[in-house]
């Protein structure tokens, strides 16, 4: 067992395979504390990451030198927020690579992203007997509001079911489409398991039925490329606060034809073009979807954190966080009585794990005392755990500023844990 | 690490893997059903009331090992008692866990209960360790479900 750990701990990534962590640490401010008397170890960056001082000093300078509300006033504060919050949307243009900025609408969240479209084009154009599918690895995001349009129109749920490793039966998939089949709605990556979708094969597939089909990149965003054209994707919404920026920033991407037709989400200023008691004429993409004064500061920092992840290199930082996640997983497959839920081949930046007749909030406890942050939970996820007759897993999550050191510390945490209660 | 081994005492991990009356109760004549949807645990309280006594008392469920002992020692207390005593029992138990109950200055009816003092440390676990005693209390009062939610 000890040659084990030796074995495993000889093949830690090392500063020297081109990602200089510790410098990249300097940047996230929040990581400077202890908790519990210990150094914070911040291993919960699927529910949320932290925020790089670049970033909070874009959404600083907006606040002390550029407040003002945005598109209304002529005044020179306005046309400055304007102008940065316009820019960026320029960036998560070019971040998700859309053929044009009209494209990518601002929304408080991944959550408000698929809202949207369950509002925008859900009740606009799915009725009766139609058929929407998700997947058994979604969070409640991409499952609530679906049930809740098909209550209110007669359609049908359907769910492409995963095996014991957590990956989609894409067999099934192809089974359950049909043309009663009106829409699509799956997870890029799994927030409870980390398995990936090959989304790429369910787009194509709902396309020869002509079902639309948006994708939930919440848990993608903050690993890998986004391409919304090459993936030829209907929708794609993620959370900013999961990539480095401020809590309320989000995007929902959309084709342009398809957010030209729909309905829009919420109605009131912005969202104009003339209003009269008798009729109003909606405003072009994408402020049709942007009713009210947005998160300015929140999307400004968005696109801070874009340019953030630019300049660190985002290859890089998948590079690295891959083998933070392969090491994790190796050290915690060696420990007696603790089992990795979720094995599929292709994972992303998660680690669901539970220990042998131990509670995993009570994991969660024991790890915080030590300084150590994880999700202790159904992650939103109840059908997941359901699947896997659980009522709850501890999560590790990662990101490209955690260490392997780290990860020792862990595991350190969860032996802990194993001598307190066994 | 102390305030670690406070919450987890020898005690409370053995009633844990040990839960006391964790059983579906027969004759029982009241029941609840108690939920905490933030974290999934879920629990059943089975009561057999006469003349105003707890004459028996049983749960069954899944949770944390602080709901579970917490459960596990709550029926231990409550068994015999009036419906009255176990309410002020709950009432106590209450406001030791969280923080306005002194266990070594006031007098109380805690007892062997005490031993919960430690999640006053813990506010996030609060609800863990009065999901039991919330469902005892519905059970009393013919409220067939509660969530720690509502």
């Amino acid at each position: 067992m000890a040659a084990i750990v030796e074995e495993l701990i000889s093949i830690r990534p090392k500063p020297s395979d081109g990602w200089n962590v510790e410098r990249i640490r300097k940047d996230f401010p929040v990581l400077r504390q202890t908790v519990n008397g210990k150094p914070l170890v911040y291993l919960d960056n699927a529910a949320s990451s932290q925020v790089p001082v670049m970033v909070i000093e874009r959404g600083a300078q907006y606040i002390e030198q550029e407040h003002s509300n945005i598109h209304r006033g002529v005044h020179y504060l306005s046309m400055r927020a304007t102008t940065a919050y316009e820019g960026a949307r320029e960036k998560v243009k070019r971040f998700i690579n859309a053929r044009d900025v009209k494209e990518c609408i601002f929304v408080r969240g991944a959550t408000e992203g698929v809202n949207l479209v369950m509002h925008g084009y859900g009740r606009k154009f799915i009725g009766e007997g139609d058929e929407i599918i998700i997947s058994a690895l979604e969070h409640h995001a991409n499952i609530v509001p679906w049930q809740m349009l098909c209550e209110e129109r007669g359609a049908k749920l359907r769910v492409i079911p995963m095996n014991d490793a957590g990956e989609l039966l894409m067999d099934e998939y192809q089974a359950l489409l049909n043309e009663r089949t009106k829409f699509v709605a799956v997870t890029h990556v799994s927030n409870a398991l980390g398995s990936v979708v090959p989304v790429r094969d369910v787009i194509e597939s709902a396309h020869k039925y002509g079902a639309p089909v948006l994708i939930d990149g919440a848990q993608w965003a903050p690993h890998a490329r986004i391409d919304v054209q090459d993936l030829d994707c209907d929708f794609y919404t993620f959370s900013g606060h999961k990539i480095f920026a401020p809590t309320g920033s989000g995007v929902v991407y959309g084709k342009a034809d398809l957010l030209e037709k729909m309905n829009p989400f919420q109605g009131g200023g912005d969202m104009i073009k003339s209003v009269t008691f008798e009729k109003t004429i909606y405003a072009d993409l994408p402020n049709k979807f942007e009713a009210g004064t947005p998160a300015i500061a929140s999307q400004i920092g968005l696109g801070a954190a874009i340019d953030y992840l630019n300049i660190i290199g985002r290859e890089k930082a998948a590079a690295y966080e891959h083998q933070l996640l392969s090491y994790a997983t190796e050290r915690i497959s060696a420990l007696e009585g603790v089992r990795i839920i979720g094995t599929a081949r292709e994972k992303l930046g998660v680690l669901s794990f539970t220990i042998d007749g131990v509670h995993p909030h009570d994991i969660g406890t024991i790890l915080d005392q030590q300084g150590i942050a994880v999700r202790a939970g159904h992650h939103c996820a109840q059908p997941v755990m359901k699947r896997f007759n659980l009522p709850a897993t501890a999560r590790a999550s990662f990101a490209f500023y955690n260490t392997t050191e780290e990860i020792d510390q862990l595991i350190n945490a969860i032996e802990k844990v194993i001598e307190v209660f066994v | 690490m102390s305030e670690l081994s406070e919450l987890y005492q020898q005690v409370i991990l053995d009633h844990n893997k040990k839960p006391r009356n964790f059983r579906k109760l027969e004759t029982a004549n009241r029941s609840a059903e108690g939920y905490n949807p933030l974290c999934g645990d879920q629990l059943n309280i089975y009561l057999q009331v006469e003349d105003d006594q707890l004459k028996d008392v049983s749960f069954e469920g899944s949770g944390c090992a602080i709901s579970k002992a917490s459960a596990s020692m709550m029926t231990q207390a409550v068994k015999g008692k009036s419906k009255q005593e176990a309410e002020l029992i709950f009432d106590e138990f209450h406001r030791m866990v969280t923080g306005r109950l002194n266990e070594e200055k006031e007098p109380n009816q805690l007892g062997r209960l005490t031993i919960f003092a430690g999640v006053r440390d813990f506010p996030v676990r609060v609800k863990c360790a009065t999901l039991a005693w919330h469902t005892l209390h519905a059970a009393l009062n013919n409220q067939p479900t509660i969530s720690t939610e509502n």
